[in-house]
């Protein structure tokens, strides 16, 4: 029992080097440029590709291990200065939100270049030449290599340190960390002081890479992976600590190795699997700590952030007579499309619908609620499982199954909310992101009741709602009446306090505004929305699964929507939904490597049109009323 | 006449520095009280204690006989506390005049509707607050586009929603211009005068004080040191000493 807790341990110490390495260099990049560098995980990745390939052509001796190694971190410190070059040094000035998006898009054009160059197939390394055998530790058997690994970690912590302390670069990037006008007021050029910030921060995700390949086989999945874990290690940590890094790294692989060396144990006649834990409890973990602890565990408490308004935003006004009209005949010319084609149209346009209301009810939060949320996919996914289980697992009737599906999300949103109000700016769009997470990992894991990645399948609409016609017409009611009822909301009072909030929390207190209530009943209703899409979208599939509801991606998706409409207009995220769908369903089936293009697609759009289409339009026609 | 506000041995310190020591004064209905000190005096540690926004070590803070301390601000507001800030606060995305009406819809507990617009809310009392501070002409503009001196108004127009009986002013006229200055107090009396409300204020413009304060009390090192008419304050030799010494820099 002792030893094989002491195993653990060790077990812990060695996935913990890794965690630190890589989130040490989001932690650095984060601290000098203050960009949260989503594409980290990519990097990552590409330093376990690059490693193998290196490897294999180096040979497999002790100097072409450890040189494969060395050379693909280095490869990926290249990969990161060219990134910084190119395309962030762009974007420091816009809005944090369109950082986060343009570093995702490139994760995106990562993955997809990465498919090109080494295909879908998983790669398994060499094991390290002279490490290959195990030791006897505590009577159990451990590998050498896992020992190195565990060495690596505080040597690395030890060489940063010292290049932080003892150098004048370091001094530079420590200056920058604390005030970074104040370097650039003493005459410091900044523009390579954070492409080497950059490239170092790299550098370490690719040799955190590249030192798993004797440990875990190359595959695409893991950039994800990756960086959900190293936002949950800096966030824990502290954003910008760097021994804030190693501490949650420490902590959090040790809490992983024991939940799987406690394995499966019987507890009040039930059984837990704690082993199916471990993606759950780091984000129990992060999750505890920014309710208790905001800034992380050797963080510096930090101020308001804002993270969706780019400009100052006009005052809401009602629609006028054109606009209103046009819209009534928009809805007319919906309602009698079932009479022109019932063909593939009818299904892209229930998908068009679905995600209207899901970014809408996105734009709901993010934009006058001032919350981005980065996890909006738990209540599509809530609703679609909702709906999906209370139809297959209880037997209710269709009908009475969508009508659950808000609820069911409402009462998500309403558990998660609670916590994400406390937070603001970056720290509460990684907290959604975690919760969404935790959402997706119990789907995921839980077999015996969501189905796990397989899912749900057989989830069809009642008799009267099968043709598609009726189903369209029943999305079409659905989400243009919730819809048009978060517009009501808008401009009704409750929508008034909730910019109210956004705008001036301290204006808004003092005249009576509850504001961390009304942001969370404007989580409960853009859950509830999110919900009541996520129940049309099972219905409309007739097969659920975490990954077409729940993941990461899906709440990208739906920013991505609304930021191509635009935040700052009441009809972009419809616009910007029917236009993603629409251009996703072509591209997809033009290519295989659509994700490229969608990544390329919005680092044009974050580069370009930061306002959104409708945004721009408006500007452009501000622009033109003027003259 | 009875007093609104009863401030006693109001006491805060921060890490062992004794930013408020023992405050004590009593504030009546109609009546405008400018506290004034030195900087790091302790007026603005003072003012948040009283609003709510900072916690209290000691003391007590009694409107109309009822404990404010402990109170969130917008638990003090509900009373009848009005306030506005040194800084303006108001909401950005909003015109002049549905920055008052979020406030009077506030007032009147109807925050949570969400079906009636908001802009067909109370706009007639809005336009009457914004008319009596002089903004009704703009009423119509966004509050981001603003001149400073205008978000002041504004402001106040916000912080009169309520029909408070007592309002809390951090440095009314900070930021403006001295011409400003003068007719924005000035246009401050009259109305708190005719609505005989109590106003509390900090300023640093000792023009501004000696024109409008009833009372003056002088804070200096946490303490209160003088408390008293324009002309006693002005004659003490303790505020003299520490405190118009630097009446220069103004």
């Amino acid at each position: 029992m002792l030893s094989s807790f002491f195993i653990q341990t060790l077990n812990g110490l060695a996935s913990a080097s890794t965690l630190f390495l890589v989130a040490v260099g989001l932690s650095l990049i984060f601290g000098v440029t203050r960009i949260v560098n989503f594409a980290h995980g990519a990097l990552y990745m590409l330093g376990l590709y690059a490693a193998y390939s290196l490897i294999e052509r180096l040979g497999v001796t002790p100097l072409g291990f450890w040189g494969g190694i060395a050379g693909a971190a280095l490869a990926v410190a290249v990969v990161g200065a060219l990134i910084e070059m190119l395309i962030l040094r762009r974007i420091y000035h816009v809005p944090e939100l369109f950082q986060l998006l343009a570093t995702f898009a490139l994760t995106l054009v990562i993955k997809d270049a990465v498919l090109w160059a080494w295909g879908a197939e998983d790669l398994l390394g060499p094991r390290a030449p002279g490490l290959r055998g195990s030791v006897e530790l505590f009577g159990k058997p451990f590998p050498q290599y896992d020992l190195a690994l565990i060495a690596i970690g505080p040597a690395v912590l030890g060489a940063l340190w010292l290049l932080l302390n003892r150098t004048r670069w370091g001094t530079l990037v420590r200056a920058a960390t604390q005030d970074r006008e104040m370097v650039g007021a003493l005459g410091v050029n900044q523009k390579w002081l954070f492409t080497g910030v950059f490239a170092l921060g790299a550098f370490l995700a690719g040799l955190g890479g590249a030192l798993q390949i004797p440990r875990e086989p190359a595959q695409l999945f893991l950039d994800l992976a990756a960086i959900s874990d190293a936002f949950v290690v800096v966030v824990v940590g502290g954003l910008g600590s760097i021994p804030g890094a190693f501490l949650a790294a420490v902590i959090i692989g040790l809490i992983k190795a024991y939940c799987v060396g406690v394995g499966t144990v019987e507890l009040f006649g039930t059984t837990f699997a704690f082993s199916k834990l471990t993606l759950v409890a780091e984000f129990i973990v992060m999750a505890i700590v920014l309710v208790l602890r905001p800034q992380g565990l050797l963080g510096r408490p930090h101020g308001l952030q804002r993270v969706a308004a780019a400009h100052v935003e006009q005052p809401l006004r009602p629609a006028g007579r054109a606009l209103r009209s046009a819209a009534i005949v928009g809805l007319a010319a919906l309602a009698a499309l079932p009479l022109a084609t019932t063909g593939y149209t009818l299904v892209l346009m229930i998908d068009i619908l679905v995600f209207a209301l899901f970014a809408a009810s996105l734009h709901f939060l993010m934009g006058p609620g001032g919350m981005v949320s980065f996890g909006h996919a738990a209540y599509l996914g809530l609703g679609a499982y909702g709906a999906g289980l209370l139809l297959k697992a209880a037997g209710w009737p269709m009908e009475a199954a969508l009508i659950a599906a808000p609820l069911v999300a409402a009462a998500g949103a309403a558990v998660f909310g609670w916590f994400c109000v406390r937070l603001s700016g970056v720290y509460l769009a990684m907290l959604t992101l975690a919760f969404a997470q935790i959402a997706w990992s119990i789907v995921f894991q839980w077999d015996a009741f969501t189905g796990g990645s397989n899912g749900i399948v057989g989830v069809w609409p009642a008799p009267w709602l099968a043709p598609r016609p009726a189903y369209y017409l029943l999305a079409l009611a659905l989400c243009g009446g919730a819809i048009w009822l978060l517009r009501r909301m808008l401009f009704a009072p409750f929508g008034y306090a909730l910019r109210a909030g956004r705008d001036s929390p301290l204006r808004a207190d003092a005249i009576g505004i509850d504001v961390r209530r009304v942001q969370w009943a404007g989580f409960v209703v853009a859950g509830a929305c999110a919900g009541l899409a996520g129940g049309l979208y099972a219905f409309s599939k007739g097969s659920i699964s975490p990954d077409s509801t729940m993941a990461v991606s899906r709440s990208i998706d739906a920013l991505v929507m609304v930021l191509l409409g635009g935040v700052q207009t009441l009809s972009g995220p419809v616009v910007g939904a029917a236009l993603f769908t629409w251009l996703q369903d072509l591209v997809a089936r033009g290519t295989d490597y659509w994700r490229a293009v969608l990544g390329g697609a919005i680092l044009v759009l974050v580069l370009a049109f930061p306002q959104g289409i409708v945004g721009a339009l408006r500007a452009w026609s501000g622009a033109r009323e003027q003259r | 006449m009875s007093a609104v506000l009863v401030v006693s041995r109001l006491a805060k310190s921060f890490g062992g520095v004794h930013a408020v020591r023992e405050v004590s004064f009593e504030l009546a209905a109609g009546e405008l009280l400018a506290l004034i000190g030195p900087n790091g005096a302790g007026k603005t540690t003072c003012f948040n204690m009283l609003n709510g926004q900072l916690a209290a070590d000691g003391g007590s803070v009694r409107f109309e006989g009822r404990e404010l301390l402990g109170l969130a601000p917008r638990a003090v507001w509900r009373l009848g506390v009005g306030r506005t800030f040194q800084i303006t606060a108001t909401f950005a995305s909003m015109t002049v005049r549905e920055n008052v009406q979020m406030a009077l819809v506030s007032h009147r507990r109807r925050l949570r509707e969400w079906w009636r617009p908001t802009a067909r809310l109370y706009r007639e009392e809005a336009d009457r607050l914004l008319g009596r501070v002089g903004m009704l002409e703009q009423a119509g503009r966004a509050c981001s586009v603003l001149a400073y001196g205008d978000l002041k108004r504004v402001e106040l127009a916000v912080a009169l929603a309520n029909e408070p009986r007592l309002l809390l002013m951090d440095e009314p006229t900070a930021g403006m211009a001295p011409q400003e200055r003068i007719a924005l107090m000035a246009l401050t009396a009259e109305i708190v005068r005719e609505r005989r409300i109590a106003v509390l204020f900090t300023e640093h413009d000792m023009d501004v004080v000696f024109a409008h304060a009833d009372r003056i009390i002088v804070l200096n090192r946490g303490r209160l040191i003088a408390a008293g008419a324009p002309a006693e304050v002005r004659a003490s030799a303790q505020v003299q000493q520490v405190y118009l010494g630097s009446r220069g820099a103004h």
